[in-house]
């Protein structure tokens, strides 16, 4: 069986800023619907997760990159943690803004550790039985 | 039952891994209390009052006997707990008014949920435990959480004769959908799946935030009938039906859209506005609209990626082909087939099955001694033993709290029940009045307002006698330590709630609630007799309310029923007037000042 390949760019606080003036790059709130805006020219989309138990952003990275077709990149902002990345990485997201300290070889071992999952995704769209049978 | 692939076996074992990982991170300080504990609800590792609680997924509550064996086995040397923890723990229990129970260990409890929980496992010892439960292919992912939980069914699923279509490969195969599904492991609340295929409903789907009955249309294909927002809690309320006939195909596509919308729309502001129950309230129509043009989006827009095929339904469905018996008289050479206390025990224990050589039998863990649910760990091996004996290696666990064995032949019934007899339990009280439903409540949960366990003894106390319970027929009493309804009090035909005056506990009285089965009828929640009662009137008040019911309710001869009118039909006919009135009456007068 074939790996489930995801890959994150993780960035540091320091690492991340946003230029609001600049069109190509756009930030929702966690309750915006992302299909309400206009992607015309936009490069970098940041969702944003007041908690890491507040799960909206995960829904509209998936409508973002699987819905819409968006092939600029999804950048996850705000309460990001480690366990959450595969998570994040699933429904679209490429890059994860990580809190300040946070060990990444731990952040590693969690994109080693499953080989695949049951469900298809915004990355793998097929769910694992579709992928056996073809 | 279903046979894990080397996939599904893997798949298990690195989810015990990572909690390992998690454990390790969190004992080291790189991961917060408050960042490790979603985390570890979502293994099933609560804390309660004295020490953590694991609640292991039981899916759809179908459990092998090699599965109960390893359970026995962490009863035995897991629920363990320290020496000087299990002494202190009992001291502030002494310290408690009134009469209770003693704690013990060494057992597991069995939920409404179909799953099973241990009270006493360090949790610096919980990844060990997952590696166990691993080895037989169990874990606890998404037993809490606000996650899809694990999916429940019909305890008769596949053997029941009133079955249109077996739930099982269905329910299986949303198993795996919902597991560690990415976008939706932080909902704004749990969420519960229920599924039945037969045309009585015995897994209270009204009460589920997605309630699923599988029907067969006009030209025979497979389909669901969808209900969303139902629940319990503070605010009840039964789900409402969005779909007629959804074809079987597109549950998963179906249910992504419902879940998704709930996940964008639902509230996060207030923990008791957060289920779909209140969305789908607020919202109503525009809520099933929202769903429809979203899952004709996932079908259109996606392609339907989760429409299911036949090639992975039969898959799935041949793990479930019932085994074939033909033999099917009684015959045990020694049997006093007449024994009065055999023939009470297979009137009230054990039910017809599709197979007319076979019968599904309930072990009943319903009596005095220990709470409702609760197995030793002896009481667990005994059983893992019988289901190998008896039930072709397999058996239910059933939201009632206790465990059926689906595939016993009619032959061999009368060793199962000296058995059974032999291990305490072959109580005849399968659907009566002591055959109560009660969550652990305040002995054990951190969450609960008052205790579940004494009330639930002092009531069996008071009915042991077997022919009045037999005459007293089939009553539903389901008991809740707090508001969050675990032993779903609301849907009991009498419902009491432990609550929480002054640092007191008071138990409030519900009469008339109905889990959607044939005999409750419609579900719904029960109504409030009055102001709450001390722990010491509860006894007296339930005494009062079957001593009304004996006197108001048809006999046989009167009524239309060839029998005496069963206590819910008498609370249907006459209304709960006069049964407010003793209840309250039943009330101590206030203790004079001193």
């Amino acid at each position: 069986m074939n790996r489930l390949q995801l890959h994150m760019k993780i960035l540091s606080n320091k690492e991340h800023s946003i230029n609001t003036s600049d069109a190509s790059e756009l930030s929702l709130s966690n309750d915006q619907d992302p299909r309400s805006v206009s992607l015309d020219g936009v490069k970098r989309i940041d969702l944003h997760f007041p908690r890491f138990t507040d799960g909206r952003a995960y829904s509209q990275a998936f409508l973002l990159r699987r819905r819409l077709g968006f092939q600029g990149e999804i950048r996850a902002t705000g309460d990001v943690l480690i366990d959450q990345l595969v998570s994040m990485a699933r429904t679209g997201f490429d890059v994860a803004v990580l809190r300040e300290g946070l060990d990444a070889d731990a952040a590693q071992r969690q994109f080693d550790r499953f080989p695949d999952f049951y469900q298809g995704s915004a990355v793998e769209t097929k769910p694992l039985f579709a992928k056996h049978q073809a | 039952m279903y046979q894990y692939t080397e996939f599904d076996r893997q798949f298990v074992k690195l989810r015990a891994a990572q909690h390992r990982d998690q454990l390790e991170r969190w004992q080291k300080g790189q991961l917060a209390d408050e960042e490790f504990r979603p985390l570890r609800l979502q293994n099933g590792w609560y804390v309660q009052r004295y020490a953590p609680m694991l609640r292991v997924a039981v899916p759809y509550g179908e459990i092998s006997s090699k599965q109960l064996s390893v359970l026995a086995t962490i009863a035995k040397d897991y629920d363990q707990p320290e020496e000087a923890l299990f002494a202190k723990a009992q001291a502030q229990q002494d310290l408690l008014p009134g009469k209770s129970p003693k704690l013990i260990k060494g057992y597991g409890h069995f939920t409404t949920r179909q799953n099973v929980q241990f009270n006493w496992i360090p949790l610096s010892k919980s990844a060990d435990v997952m590696d166990l439960l691993a080895t037989v292919d169990m874990h606890g992912i998404q037993t809490s959480g606000n996650c899809i939980r694990n999916i429940t069914t019909d305890e008769l699923a596949g053997v029941a004769v009133d079955e249109v279509v077996d739930p099982r490969p269905y329910a299986e195969i949303l198993r795996q959908w919902s597991t560690l599904h990415p976008e939706f492991a932080f909902l704004p609340r749990k969420f519960k799946i229920a599924m039945t295929g037969a045309s009585e409903d015995r897994a209270a789907i009204g009460w589920h935030d997605v309630g699923l009955q599988l029907v067969k249309d006009a030209k025979g294909e497979v389909g669901f009938k969808v209900w969303v927002g139902g629940g319990m809690g503070r605010t009840p309320v039964i789900g409402t039906r969005i779909r007629e006939f959804l074809p079987w195909q597109q549950i998963m596509n179906f249910l992504e859209a419902v879940v998704r919308v709930y996940n964008r729309w639902g509230r996060r502001d207030n923990i008791y506005k957060a289920r779909i129950k209140i969305l789908v309230k607020a919202e109503g129509q525009r809520y099933i609209d929202e769903v429809e043009a979203e899952f004709n989006d996932i079908v259109n827009k996606d392609g339907g990626p989760h429409t299911i095929t036949q090639a992975e339904f039969d898959r799935v469905a041949a793990c479930f082909v019932a085994p074939q018996v033909t033999e099917s008289v009684e015959i045990s050479v020694n049997a006093n087939l007449t024994d009065p206390a055999y023939q009470r025990w297979l009137k009230q224990n054990v039910v017809a099955h599709q197979n007319p050589s076979l019968r599904a039998v309930s072990l009943s863990f319903k009596r005095l001694g220990l709470a409702p649910g609760d197995a030793t760990a002896e009481q667990l091996e005994a059983s893992a033993q019988l289901v190998a004996k008896y039930s072709r290696g397999e058996a239910r666990v059933t939201h009632s709290q206790n465990l059926v064995l689906p595939w016993v032949e009619a032959s061999h019934l009368f060793d199962l029940w000296q058995e059974a007899k032999a291990l305490g339990l072959a109580s005849p009280n399968i659907g009566l009045l002591n055959d109560m439903i009660a969550c652990p409540g305040g002995d054990y949960c951190a969450l609960a307002n008052a205790r579940a366990i004494p009330v639930a003894a002092a009531i069996s106390e008071r009915y042991q006698d077997l022919d009045e319970l037999d005459d007293l027929g089939p009553i539903d009493m389901h008991i809740s330590g707090c508001i969050n309804s675990c032993g779903h009090h609301h849907s009991g035909h009498i419902g009491i709630l432990g609550v929480d005056k002054d640092g007191k506990e008071w138990y409030q009285v519900t009469l008339g609630g109905s889990d959607g089965s044939d005999l409750s009828g419609p579900a719904g929640p029960g109504k409030v007799v009055g102001p709450s009662f001390s722990a010491s009137e509860v006894p007296e008040v339930i005494e009062a309310v079957i001593n009304k019911y004996l006197e108001l309710r048809l006999p046989a001869e009167q009524g239309d029923h060839g029998r005496n009118e069963y206590f819910i039909e008498t609370l249907r006919r006459t209304g709960q007037d006069e049964f407010k009135t003793v209840a309250n009456a039943a009330r101590h007068s206030e203790p004079a000042l001193a």
